[in-house]
């Protein structure tokens, strides 16, 4: 016999395209529900490519010049000496928070203001209204102010504004800065000012916390490369830092890379949604092909061959919704940049990127075929009998040690995708952990739902009812692809919501019963007790005033910021060395800390005794430092060697002078400090006219009140959750088409029984009845779960991410509960009216 | 003459429910290569199940069955499917048509997955002969009962087979029609000399094969040649 002799491949795809003439439409539903996925993930890589030939081309204007060197304290004379040294052309900017006073409406507010000097930027421009305000500023009494903070303050351009001792006129409304974007200036509204005046507004006193940057500008070629090299070490020394072009290009590209990775995470929840629709749609078009799969093997098709034939339709459909979604995606891709421009701080065009097209093809083909050979593997185990005896052969799932091997793949997949997005190792395996524990959560209950009805079956009710019941387990069901689809959709809005709901409550709470709201910085020693005198003018509850001293980190016992960068092994993290510390000292705690570990001495020993400091716990722990350590400080010049005596436990939640590093008395007593003022004011009229009183005599006091933090907090969250709600929109309509599909797949299924029950006498309207009822019980269960899983995800959030109070807030809930039942009867009605109203024999017709 | 099927010792049973149900029970007969044969018994008595066995569709508990003298026990599914595609033809009770395929290709697939060429001819030619010439290009749900009976004759015949088995070929026709398909299955017996099993009620229709089996409680209780050996 000739074993080797037998149809070939050709043969197979002539199979599956002619038995794909009768069920193309089915087909394409199948694959509709990867399309949004698909059209995701191109929109977002396109995005991606384009943001990253953007950076490329704008590199140059994101810095504004071809090297900035950055300092977060007073630039000493070797530094000035070679600054003034560098480059062809130099600018010099200095920033710093400060309240502007709005002359014409008597109000005030916290800005970041930018005091320049020389002709930054040299690449781009201020881009500002009336275009010419960007340069002309520089030569009068002049500022530009944020476009948001102009409307919000009802600002016009000629008005005149007040910062420390000196009035401005605007010149003009600031749209736009070289690396600004939309968010950061929501944060701190930058207001620019000629660098001249700086000195006569009396904000550049010493301990303000003033940023210093040199812009330089080479007219002739340089290698940058080498010249930072260079530089580097003294920078180093000094605690300062550099960005050029190529820098400030690879840092943006890395967070703009950051930003499309977490995007395609998000829509690759979509995709995998959408799969899940395809595997449960497959799953039933296989079993109604177990008659055609059994007579094949009767005629003589070998398993392989029957299943080659049915994988091939899959792949083709697969392809073919991949193709349309990467067209929709493309269509999509053009609104990204309006949708996302608060994030960019560079200006994105939508150009059509073959590159993402083709990797969400590809996507598109590998996720089809993943996800159908589950399902489709079953096709080579039906046995010949079946043309004998129909369903004789129940799917044993678990036998088959293929489709375990399917099940692996998957979960390899999805770990490979979020491994390629997040690039760890540990955190895209808890994400793929987190991803198939929600799948798992929601199939379980659907399994659970299906046992309980059975199991509990209300005998006793009405026959509509119990119909509808039966109607969630009976054979070839859709109760868990619904359950899924819904069940995840709604954990997604219902997440959104109680994050928001958790983050606002956060900060409301620390409004509220006795606690302050309202912190004073910046208060210079001889200011301080007028200051708190005018508080107590406003009658306000004022404990005195806390001291703080800014200083730097030098060292970790023998740990200096240079050993960290090159010793990757040590385990502190980047900013120990960086960043400012704002520290007071005291001898006695408050009440929002507690010392968890080692003594707390509040005095030192004599003026040559040793520092005993104490620390806030996570901070040291994150850093590895131990009770014992020796920590250096550098006060403004001055060398401070301490020891950590203690840890403490600190309250953060509340508006408190709250610090990391706490230092004992008898040490800091004369280095340059400032002084912070705590109070509590109940109206917003009072804080208002304190705020106008404050800024009129102490012009260098910063106030920050809780209802500006709050505005600006719920802002960010608005911002962000926009993002987030564009991106969980396309899981909530995969979820949809989902639902449509399964419910129209069904359909085929359910004309039996439906012209069954209309041939015994059944009525239009009790059929009706029964399908409502079933969807209703689907969609109030799928609905349930999703909530109780967003519920223990938004528990997980609150308490580890924010550290905060979990809070419920069952409106949004509700009204998102409400609507998903709805939503789901209603399509499924939709849907069903077809069975209900045409005749049954054109139904039955129409079917084969 | 050649023996075609030699079945022997044969029993099938099934596990249900914990109970064990014996079908089949020691079922021996062997076949000549070009004869007829009947198969008869009452409703559940196992005709279905032991043509499933001999035409190697299913595995027996016990004994063998050997189609050409090859041992069907002994090959895995993929071995018997080839077998039934070299030497067996099917024509079952309830036509068991591929729905998506058009009459003609219904017809052309035991060839193609021979990988023959040059095969649309003589299913045009079969098609002609089992009268429906002009229906090549309809799909089995636009054809009757009796139509879908006699493509899924010419399946049957269009891989020459050298043992064809049927189940109740007429049970859904009526008595004209019914004549029709016999005389196309005994011509085919008489032309090509395929050996004829089938499985009927109908004793008018055992009683023009050669020989007749009956089958009681998954058991022969009679095995008959009749007037028409020879
Ligand atoms: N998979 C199975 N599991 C349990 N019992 C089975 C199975 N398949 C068949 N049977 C039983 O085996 C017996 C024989 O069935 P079979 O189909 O062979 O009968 P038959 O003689 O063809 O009957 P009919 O004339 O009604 O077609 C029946 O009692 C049937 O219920
Ligand atoms: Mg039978």
């Amino acid at each position: 016999m000739d074993e080797k002799r037998g149809p070939n491949f050709s043969w197979l795809v002539k199979m599956a395209w002619r038995d794909s003439r009768r069920n193309r439409s089915r087909l394409f539903l199948f694959v509709s529900s990867i399309i949004l996925g698909i059209a995701a993930m191109v929109a977002i890589y396109s995005l991606g490519d384009n943001m990253s030939e953007e950076v490329d081309r704008q590199a140059a204007s994101l810095l504004g010049a071809d090297l900035m060197i950055g300092s977060g304290k007073q630039v000493s004379p070797a530094i000035q000496k070679m600054v003034d040294s560098l480059g062809d052309r130099r600018s010099e900017q200095r920033m710093f928070p400060s309240m502007i006073y709005f002359s014409k409406t008597n109000k005030t507010r916290l800005v970041q203001v930018r005091a320049l000097g020389g002709e930054f930027p040299y690449y781009g421009a201020l881009e500002t209204v009336p275009s010419s305000a960007g340069k002309t500023f520089r030569n009068g009494q002049a500022a530009l102010v944020d476009q948001t903070m102009m409307l919000q303050y009802d600002a016009k351009v000629g008005d005149s504004i007040k910062i420390g001792n000196v009035s401005f006129v605007v010149a003009g409304t600031l749209i736009n800065a070289p690396g600004q974007t939309g968010l950061s200036a929501s944060v701190a509204p930058p207001v620019y000012i000629p660098l001249q005046y700086l000195e006569q507004t009396g904000l550049s006193q010493k301990g303000s916390r003033i940023v210093t940057q040199f812009f330089f500008k080479f007219d002739e070629p340089v290698n940058m490369e080498k010249l930072v090299d260079d530089i580097e070490p003294r920078l180093d020394i000094e605690g300062m830092s550099y960005e050029t072009v190529e820098t400030q290009k690879q840092n943006t590209a890395r967070s703009l890379e950051d930003l499309t990775d977490f995007l395609s995470l998000v829509s690759f929840i979509a995709l995998l949604l959408g799969c899940v629709g395809v595997a449960s749609a497959i799953h039933i078009y296989v079993r109604e092909k177990i008659k055609s799969v059994a007579i094949l093997r009767c005629l003589g098709a070998k398993g392989r061959q029957a299943f080659l034939i049915y994988l091939i339709q899959i792949v083709v459909v697969g392809f073919i919704g991949s193709l349309a979604g990467a067209a929709l995606g493309t269509i999509i891709q053009q609104f990204l940049p309006i949708a996302f421009k608060d994030f960019l701080p560079i200006k994105v065009t939508a150009e059509f990127s073959w590159s993402a097209i083709g990797q969400g093809l590809l996507l598109g083909i590998v996720i089809s075929f993943l996800f159908a050979l589950a399902p489709l593997v079953s096709i080579r185990k039906i046995s010949p009998l079946n043309t004998l005896r129909l369903s004789f052969q129940r799917f044993s799932l678990f036998k088959d040690p293929v489709k375990w091997l399917v099940y692996l793949a998957i979960i390899g997949f999805i770990w490979a995708f979020c491994y390629l997005q997040i690039k760890e190792v540990q955190e895209s395996i808890g994400f793929s952990i987190v991803i198939v524990i929600a799948f798992l959560i929601l199939v379980g209950s659907a399994a659970l739902l299906m046992w309980t009805v059975r199991r509990f079956f209300p005998n006793r009710w009405n026959y509509l009812w119990r119909q509808g019941l039966a109607n969630l387990y009976r054979p070839n069901n859709q109760t868990t692809i619904l359950i899924v689809a819904i069940g995840l959709g709604t954990a997604i809005i219902c997440t959104l919501f109680s994050i928001r709901a958790i983050l606002l409550n956060r900060i409301q709470l620390t409004a509220q019963g006795n606690r302050s709201n309202t912190i004073l910085f910046d208060i210079q020693p001889q200011q301080k007790d007028s200051v708190i005198a005018l508080a107590k003018q406003f009658n306000l509850p004022v404990e005195g005033t806390v001291p703080v001293v800014n200083m730097r980190l030098e060292k970790v016992n023998n740990i200096t910021g240079e050993v960290l960068r090159k010793d990757s092994t040590i385990k502190m993290r980047r900013g120990l060395f960086d960043r400012e510390y704002r520290v007071t000292f005291r001898d006695s705690l408050i009440s929002s800390e507690k010392i968890t570990k080692g003594r707390w001495s509040g005095k030192r020993e004599g003026p040559s005794g040793t520092v005993f400091i104490s620390l806030d716990e996570n901070y040291a722990t994150n850093n590895s430092i131990k009770i014992g350590d020796t920590l250096t400080f550098n006060v403004q010049g001055a060398v401070i060697s301490t020891i950590v005596g203690s840890f403490r436990k600190v309250d953060w939640g509340r508006v408190q002078t709250n610090f990391l590093v706490l230092f004992p008395t008898g040490v800091l007593e004369e280095a340059p400090m400032f002084h912070v003022l705590v109070t509590r004011i109940e109206s917003k009229d009072v804080s208002a006219r304190l705020q106008q009183q404050m800024v009129q005599r102490f012009p260098n006091v910063t106030i920050i009140d809780l209802s500006a933090v709050l505005n600006i907090v719920s802002n960010i969250i608005d911002k962000v959750g926009f993002i987030i709600r564009f991106m969980a929109a396309f899981s909530i309509f995969t979820g949809l088409i989902v639902l449509i599909a399964s419910v129209m797949i069904s359909k085929y299924q359910r004309i039996q029984e439906s012209v069954l029950l209309r041939t015994i006498g059944a009525s239009r309207k009790q059929i009706f009845y029964i399908t409502a009822l079933e969807y209703f019980f689907l969609g109030a269960l799928a609905a349930a779960t999703g909530m109780f899983l967003s519920l223990g995800i938004s528990f997980l959030v609150a308490k580890f991410m924010f550290e905060t109070e979990f809070i419920l807030k069952w409106v949004p809930l509700l009204i998102v509960f409400v609507s998903v039942c709805f939503l789901t009867v209603f399509i499924g009605l939709i849907n069903s009216r077809a069975v209900v109203t045409r005749p049954p024999l054109e139904i039955l017709r129409e079917e084969v | 003459m050649a023996t075609i099927l030699n079945i022997q010792n044969l029993s099938k049973t099934y596990q249900s429910a914990g109970r064990t149900l014996t079908v089949l029970e020691n079922i021996n007969f062997s076949v000549e290569a070009g004869s007829t044969m009947a198969i008869v018994g009452p409703s559940g008595s196992g005709k279905t199940t032991l043509l499933g066995l001999a035409a190697g569709l299913d595995r027996s508990t016990t004994g063998s069955v050997e189609l050409n003298n090859i041992k069907l026990d002994q090959l895995n599914e993929d071995q018997r499917a080839s077998i039934r595609n070299q030497h067996v033809g099917f024509i079952f009770q309830s036509f068991q048509l591929l729905p998506t395929l058009t009459a003609l290709e219904n017809i052309m697939v035991p060839l193609e997955l021979r990988g023959e060429k040059n095969i649309k001819p003589r299913a045009v030619d079969l098609l002609r002969k089992v009268g429906l010439g002009d229906r090549g290009h309809h799909y089995p749900a636009q054809l009757s009962g009796g139509e879908q009976q006699r493509v899924s004759m010419a399946r049957a015949f269009i891989n020459k087979p050298q043992i064809l088995f049927t189940d109740e070929p007429t049970g859904n026709l009526d008595a004209e029609t019914s004549r029709g398909i016999v005389e196309l299955i005994f011509n085919l017996n008489k032309e090509a000399g395929t050996t004829l099993i089938m499985v009927t009620h109908d004793l008018e229709l055992a009683n023009q094969t050669g020989r007749i089996i009956k089958l009681k409680g998954g058991r022969i209780v009679s095995d008959e040649t009749t007037a028409n050996s020879n």
